[in-house]
């Protein structure tokens, strides 16, 4: 046993309203620099639909994520590192900026610049690429706001395998769901595994996977390699860029931007602990539906005395260890079982969890016809079809998801009855497999969402990295060249000419 | 003091020294001071039409190329007769295996010139410097291959043993060797010179992308598993006796 900590993420899809609060915070603060203005390391989608860059989730297009060879071993779909390699000149399986879309800006200077003219001056868009005129924009970063377009065009959507999808186009039968995505962080990155140069790495003490902006070459292995498409090629600096999640504020213990914002308080943090010497093994099951179990196997029971004294001898920190005892995570997708990792079949153990949605029942069921278990409707007349929900988030295995659904409509009745009618139904709770006590606790955690159980983020342990003797006199954070600001106005080598602004500059 | 002067001198006698002593610190210190810097530069994202054939066929071919300059002048002549191999024949290995890859290279860099300047997305993001690198290659190339008319005319590898000399002279520090390719044809003296140029733009440019190929290739074989794992610790964790090989090591 190899006890690791890594600070996880459940998103409660139940109570994301679509606000895009989150992608807006993040770009404000990650990605408003040349080069990644199409870059969205948060961004929200609205299911079904074909998502940000377009297609992302056909990887026999992109090649993203792992595939466990016929020989039963476990390497990047897109190939061994031979393979990798040999595309190192042109990598065929990588989006276009047209799969994401061209960024651009508008001519808003014209509006209060422009002539006395007969009609009202507009601020038309212009290519932040290349500055030229666009007459039409074809594409944005979030295209199908609200079922937008065609069905014909959204039900290419792969989470629809398997699914008689027609009826689905049919105004009446119609659903809908927001997915907000971001790195998931994996326990098994795809991207770290396709980088040549090896800049892509995964941190010990908290698992985030961040990218050596000094070693990364531009080889841009990683772009195609990562299966869920968050790794950006910022085309400025020739450098891949990704989601961090927000490492600075983790490390002091607050949540990542897009968490912190969120109106909808759907966004959990907290520690998990996992056993390293098992990721091989949990990422290579014969059956792709295995991996959603295959992965809870490598999480360790943080109160099990076994785990606590493995944890303490592989240096976790104290109040990581007491983090990991509190952490939402924990109990969302170990202990109620309500949470699912982010398609489990490209075998990268992501770790960005998801609950499903509820969703409004039929129209057939309302009229009467409704099909009741016990009092509760029956998910399988919640508008999302339960398969298309398993198809996103356990590989398609319908009895997880089914079992989660009916636990979140437990809690409603459960609390519906104690808090109207007065009555503590013991009953709802048992029938989907809970106690009383473990429905309040859900309660507390999922509907309520208090900011202190929502964030369970215990801080870094600067004394374990670098010793505060060496730092005195040092200067704050720099690029690259020591206590210079990392340019001297011109570089001879193609950096940038533009004068860096530090903090104190600024004010 | 310049009664004798001779740019000969300067460009075969001189000139090498400069240009290697510009590469080597050049990118000593590129490396060293603005790691940022150093990439690829790759500008597939923006457009992928023409590079998926241009970059391959010109990366290939200048590949080939390069080493068959590299293997081709700097093996010592007493190997070549060690081994046996006729002077003529070596030769011609040069011209049948340099001649087709230098094709390859000048049709690809062709497509990719073609795009540089011509796509509107990459001629706006295109540096000064990326543009002047791409042209210099592309018209080495197609010296290079104009050579090709006038070694045809001497296929006794007479003329061949002669850059070999003058390039192991360099080497080994002879510093009479320019007087070697005093009386070649022009065509293979600006090639010499040109060379030299690109020699020294190297680490102003992004040709050090080169070195990193080459550096990534061993480093991805060789790294053992798949992923990589950092610590920030200053004494790394003690490894238990029975650690397990993962692809997160």
């Amino acid at each position: 046993m190899k006890v690791r900590a890594q600070i996880g993420m459940v998103l409660n899809l139940d109570k994301c309203i679509g606000c895009h609060t989150c992608s807006v915070t993040c770009k404000n603060v990650w990605t408003s620099r040349d080069g990644v203005e199409y870059a969205w390391f948060n961004n929200v989608e609205t299911k079904p639909g074909l998502g940000y860059p377009t297609d992302w989730e056909n990887q026999d297009r992109w090649k993203g994520g792992w595939e466990r060879t016929k020989a039963g071993k476990l390497q990047p779909k897109q190939g061994s590192k031979w393979r990798i390699l040999s595309n190192i000149f042109a990598n065929p399986s990588m989006p276009e900026i047209d799969d994401y879309y061209e960024p651009f800006d508008f001519d808003y200077d014209h509006l209060k610049s422009a002539p006395e003219m007969e009609a009202f001056p507009t601020a038309r868009p212009r290519s932040k690429i290349t500055g030229e005129r666009m007459e039409k924009i074809e594409k944005g970063p979030n295209w199908e706001e609200i079922l937008g377009g065609e069905f014909s065009k959204r039900s290419a959507d792969y989470n629809f395998e398997g699914i008689q999808k027609q009826i689905y186009g049919e105004y009446e039968n119609t659903f809908m769901m927001y997915l907000p995505r971001l790195c998931e962080h994996c326990l098994n990155p795809a991207c770290a595994s396709s980088c040549p140069s090896g800049a892509i790495y995964k941190r010990e003490e908290d698992g985030i996977v961040l990218i050596d902006q000094e070693k990364c070459r531009g080889w841009r292995m990683c772009v195609s390699g990562c299966p869920y498409k968050k790794v950006y090629y910022n085309w400025s600096t020739g450098k891949s860029e990704k989601c961090t999640l927000c490492y600075p504020r983790i490390e002091s213990g607050n949540p990542t931007v897009c968490s912190e914002t969120c109106v909808g308080r759907i966004r959990y943090l907290g520690v998990m602990l996992y056993d390293a010497d098992k990721i091989a093994d949990a990422a290579n099951m014969e059956s792709e539906q295995d991996l959603y179990d295959a992965q809870l196997g490598v999480f360790l029971d943080p109160k099990d005395p076994e785990v606590i004294k493995a944890a303490r001898a592989d240096g976790v920190p104290e109040d990581w260890i007491k983090g990991a005892q509190e952490s939402p995570i924990w109990k969302m997708a170990m202990e109620w079982k309500v949470a699912f990792p982010l398609h489990p079949e490209y075998r990268t153990l992501p770790m960005v969890w998801y609950i499903p949605p509820l969703s409004p029942i039929q129209n057939a069921a309302e009229a009467g016809a409704i099909g009741t278990n016990a009092g509760m409707p029956d998910v399988k007349n919640l508008r999302i079809p339960v398969r298309y929900l398993a198809n996103m988030l356990t590989a398609g295995d319908e009895a997880p998801v089914v079992t989660a659904l009916e636990r979140m409509l437990a809690m409603r009745s459960y609390m519906r009855s104690k808090t109207i009618e007065g009555v503590i139904d013991e009953g709802i709770a048992e029938r989907v497999g809970l106690s009383s006590r473990m429905i309040e606790d859900m309660y507390k955690i999922m509907a309520l969402a208090d900011y202190e159980d929502r964030f369970v983020i215990p801080t870094t342990h600067r004394e374990q990295v670098e010793d505060a003797y060496d730092l005195r006199g040092g200067c704050g954070f720099t690029d690259t060249n020591g206590c210079s600001t990392g340019s001297s106005g011109k570089s001879l080598f193609g950096g940038s000419k533009k004068p860096l602004k530090m903090p104190s500059e600024v004010m | 003091m310049f009664s004798n002067f001779d740019l000969n001198f300067i460009i075969f006698g001189i000139m090498p020294y400069v240009a290697l002593t510009v590469f080597l610190v050049g990118s000593i210190a590129r490396y060293e001071r603005d790691p940022f810097t150093w990439k690829s530069s790759s500008s597939q994202l923006l457009r992928r039409k023409q590079l998926i054939w241009g970059s391959i066929l010109f990366h290939v071919g200048i590949l080939t190329v390069f080493f068959g300059h590299l293997i081709g002048l700097f093996t010592p002549i007493w190997v070549l007769d060690a081994l046996g191999v006729p002077h003529a024949l070596k030769q011609w290995m040069a011209v049948l295996i340099g001649g087709p890859a230098g094709i390859a290279a000048l049709v690809g860099g062709t497509m990719l010139l073609h795009r540089r300047l011509g796509d509107p997305r990459i001629r706006a993001t295109s540096s000064n410097a990326d543009i002047i690198i791409l042209v210099l290659i592309w018209l080495q190339l197609a010296i290079g291959l104009l050579t090709i008319t006038q070694t045809m005319q001497h296929m006794d590898g007479h003329e061949m043993v002669r850059f070999m000399t003058w390039s192991q002279s360099v080497v080994t520090w002879n510093l009479n060797a320019w007087l070697l390719v005093v009386d070649v044809h022009w065509l293979y003296k600006v090639h010499i010179f040109l060379g030299l140029i690109i020699t020294m733009l190297f680490p102003f440019t992004r040709l050090v992308h080169m070195l990193s190929g080459f550096t990534a290739v061993a480093r991805y074989l060789t790294r053992p598993g798949y992923q990589i794992v950092r610590t920030r610790r200053r004494k790394p964790q003690p490894k238990p006796e029975n650690a397990k090989a993962t692809p997160a090591e």
